[in-house]
């Protein structure tokens, strides 16, 4: 994997911030784009614009065969059928759809089951279906330094467990989840897994079929996409079992006075006019993935954690999440005594770009007993030169307040 | 000498000793019982305030705060603490937003003008709700 190529493809790592060169290591909120997104997209625009699914006239054909591939690219990202893959609004929207659809099978004193690190986004959707239903919502406990082991999730899923809602990978510990157990176990009680995959689709291979996940939400802003635009993935036969959430054109197949039936998977989950532009750069993001190799930026990924986890690693510095073996790239932190804001202003100054706050999870935070922490967050853009201006950054952060 | 970065120059400036010195050795720091109690959070930061205000006849007789938060929120709670004592309520509700952002002195970006605004609005909130607008 040549990294100096693939930043070349990115014009907006060439800018300066304060002055200083670009650093960007908030890819677990967004990921930058490469030029083969964007002129995916301004390609779209410029020269077949036309509504998708809609006319026999060449532009709505050429647009309609874009946006059908596109959603084939995806799909091959994660090996899934064209039929399994739906695209939604990003991961928030996929697991809200879920939820919805899923609602109907849960009754009064049944279980969902989540983890104690979920992203608000998989455990807010799934505390409502409980509320609404009287169902019990249960939480698979951590470790201290932020794992979920075997045992935790076999004491948790029960027999009246009816949905198993887990995180593959944390956003605010990096810890990589065994999704591929958690499914063995859910399934041995009849229960479905939903997964959050938003940080795990875009770093690591994520073959749905061996995980045999039954549901997986991923947003494409997080793997070089745009906003605006995620993707859902189900089982075919759950998919069509699932009831819409939404209704609409483009996800009928024939519609009377007081009646409907539905389109072929996955239109039936799309109503209206998608984002069309967005989704083919959605396409556009996963043939780049494809092209370098999911595995490869794993790789490097993991190389740029090892060492981030060694610089972090100082007396002023508390690091929370487990060894770099059970974690992705992902690193959150606390300077001693500083607020996680000041450390981030101060990083923001050599032109690094981190989160700083409780990262969509004020639960885990509270776990911690912290009020938030600073994350840096790798990609494939990366470089461990840049670990050496974080080091250096941090340096001066504890200079300044000491 | 003239600086080679205009930009790194301005931000060097936000963590000024004397912001450093209110966030170090706050003042005013503490609870004062029986007195008009505020709390207030900002859920972006998960920064916590508690504040409370001791009136005498419509002024601000004593103030302490309490709280969780970045350098640049509890310093504007150290500074504005040891502004607004003897001060009138009214004089407290009417207090612009410059008034508190000039006090800090320092170039603060969109998302830190929250943080150092975080006390100043609780303060007001809590006195229009116990006195009603002036």
């Amino acid at each position: 994997m040549n990294v100096d190529k693939i930043r070349a493809d990115f014009p907006i790592l060439q800018r300066k911030v304060k002055g200083k060169p670009l650093v960007y290591f908030d890819n677990a909120a967004t990921s930058q784009k490469p030029k083969q997104v964007i002129d995916a997209m301004h390609d779209y625009y410029l020269n077949y614009n036309a509504n998708v699914h809609r006319g026999v006239h060449q532009l709505s054909e050429e647009a309609s065969q874009a946006y059908e591939q596109a959603h084939e690219k995806v799909g091959k990202l994660i090996n899934a059928e064209l039929e399994e893959t739906v695209f939604t609004r990003g991961t928030t929207d996929s697991i809200n759809m879920v939820a919805a659809g899923l609602a109907n099978t849960v009754e009064a004193g049944d279980e969902i089951v989540v983890t104690g690190m979920e992203h608000h986004s998989n455990l807010v959707p799934w505390q409502q279906v409980a509320k609404m239903k009287n169902a019990v919502l249960k939480v698979i406990p951590l470790t201290d330094d932020g794992r979920i082991e075997e045992r935790a999730i076999a004491d948790t899923v029960t027999g009246k467990t009816k949905i198993v809602a887990a995180t593959h990978m944390s956003n605010s510990l990096g810890t990589i989840n065994n999704v591929q157990l958690m499914s063995k176990i859910a399934h041995e009680n009849d229960a479905l897994t939903v997964i959050d995959g938003a940080q795990s689709v875009p770093h690591f291979p994520v073959d749905v079929k061996k995980l045999d996940v039954d549901f997986l939400a991923f947003s494409a802003h997080k793997m070089l996409g745009p906003t605006g635009i995620g993707g859902l993935y189900g089982k075919k036969k759950l998919l069509e079992e699932l009831h819409p959430a939404s209704f609409g054109g483009g996800m009928i197949r024939e519609v009377t006075e007081q009646d409907a039936s539905w389109a072929d998977l996955p239109w039936k989950f799309e109503a209206g006019t998608p984002p069309i532009a967005a989704g083919i750069g959605f396409g556009a993001a996963a043939d780049y993935l494809l092209n370098i190799g999911m595995q490869h930026i794993h790789d490097h990924e993991r190389k740029l954690t090892i060492k981030a986890l060694d610089v972090l690693n100082k007396d002023t510095i508390d690091v929370y999440g487990p060894a770099a073996d059970h974690r992705g790239g992902v690193v959150t932190f606390n300077v001693k005594g500083v607020h996680a804001h000041d450390v981030s202003s101060l990083l923001d100054d050599e032109g690094i770009a981190v989160r700083g706050g409780h990262h969509c999870n004020m639960p885990l935070m509270k776990k911690l007993g912290i009020q938030g922490s600073v994350r840096a967050s790798f990609y494939l853009y990366n470089t461990e030169e840049e670990l050496d201006v974080l080091n250096n950054a941090l340096g001066k952060v504890a200079k300044v307040f000491s | 000498m003239i600086p080679a970065d205009q930009d790194e120059l301005k931000n060097a400036g936000m963590y000024r000793d004397f912001i450093l010195d209110h966030y170090k050795n706050p003042r005013n720091s503490g609870t004062i019982e029986n007195a008009l109690h505020k709390h207030d959070s900002n859920p972006l930061c998960g920064d916590e305030l508690d504040v409370y205000l001791k009136i005498e006849d419509g002024t601000i007789v004593d103030i302490k705060f309490q709280g969780h938060g970045c350098a640049i929120s509890q310093a504007s709670m150290s500074m504005l603490t040891d502004h607004i004592k003897g001060k009138t309520v009214e004089d407290v509700i009417n207090m612009e937003k410059k008034e508190m952002l000039d006090m800090l002195g320092i170039e603060l970006s969109v998302s830190r003008v929250k943080c150092a605004l975080l006390g100043f609005l609780t303060i007001k909130k809590g006195l229009v709700e116990q006195h009603g607008n002036t």
